[in-house]
């Protein structure tokens, strides 16, 4: 019998790695596409929670979750392709002039 | 079998999530991410959810993916030429990733439901998408029009941040003569 734990626990997980991906990558895409695995990881426990508390309310957040995602997506890559054409890097590293 | 479906989805979701963060190339990670997500689509089937998994295949695999595709190849990354592709805070980020780790575990170990249930049961589920867009549209319908707005938003942002710069290259032009 599956249960909500098999789920959250799937979710935690699968949220740890986007974590360490934005933690410890240096291309910056990668961070991004770390980020698509968190918003992800969330959208299952939301998604789980609608299912086995039966209520809609989590899967509409998924939809709203999703919309934001991709817009997120659109407005981060706009950003990492104007930076790319003034420092010609995507090394996070590099970018750190705004760094106290 | 629900439950064997659940743990092959389960392990295929996790292990390429592990190399999306692990292999080199970022192309080869965007693909893994895309099994990632088409797993994620198919646990929303196992949720009962059909619709989500449509909008998760459209939207993410669909557009979000061919955009990050699209990025990579108009920035021309490819292969990552150092070694050390590992930030160098490494340490610190192990630490938190470890708490973070010991903290949800705790947590989802020591949680217990105990909202009421809502009236979607099982039958009511059978309708899906008709259910999703009824509640969509009557009791958020105020948040449906925000994200519309910031859809809008998002489109106008991403438009004026990649075009090019003409407008102070005249007036730096202008000032310069």
């Amino acid at each position: 019998m599956l249960t909500i734990f098999h789920y959250l626990i799937l979710s935690f997980l699968l949220f740890s790695i986007g974590v360490a991906g934005v933690l410890l990558r240096r291309n910056i895409i990668i961070v991004l596409m770390s980020l698509e695995l968190i918003f992800n990881s969330v959208n299952i426990s939301l998604a789980a929670f609608s299912y086995y508390l039966q209520s809609l309310n989590g899967t509409v957040f998924v939809i709203f979750n999703i919309t934001v995602a991709a817009a997120e997506v659109a407005i981060g890559l706009a950003i990492l392709v104007s930076v790319y054409r003034v420092r010609k890097t995507v090394n996070v590293e590099d970018l750190d002039e705004m760094r106290y | 079998m629900e439950q064997l479906f659940f743990y092959i989805f389960a392990l295929v979701a996790v292990v390429s999530a592990v190399l999306v963060v692990s292999v080199r190339n970022a192309v080869h990670s965007a693909f893994y991410l895309i099994i990632c997500l088409l797993q994620v689509a198919a646990l929303f089937i196992l949720l009962r959810s059909p619709f989500l998994a449509a909008v998760q295949v459209f939207i993410y695999v669909g557009a979000v993916m061919v955009l990050f595709l699209f990025a990579v190849m108009v920035l021309d990354i490819g292969k990552e030429k150092t070694k050390e592709f590992i930030h160098s805070q490494w340490l610190p980020a192990v630490g938190v990733i470890i708490a973070l780790f010991v903290m949800i575990g705790y947590m989802i170990k020591r949680g217990k439901l105990s909202a009421s249930l809502g009236i979607y049961n099982e039958a009511a589920l059978a309708k899906n998408t008709e259910v999703i867009g009824k509640t969509l549209f009557t009791q958020y319908i105020f948040p449906f029009e925000v994200v519309s707005l910031l859809l809008l938003v998002a489109l106008i942002g991403a438009i004026v941040l990649v075009m090019k710069d003409k407008g102070r290259a005249r007036k730096n032009n202008g000032a310069g003569s």
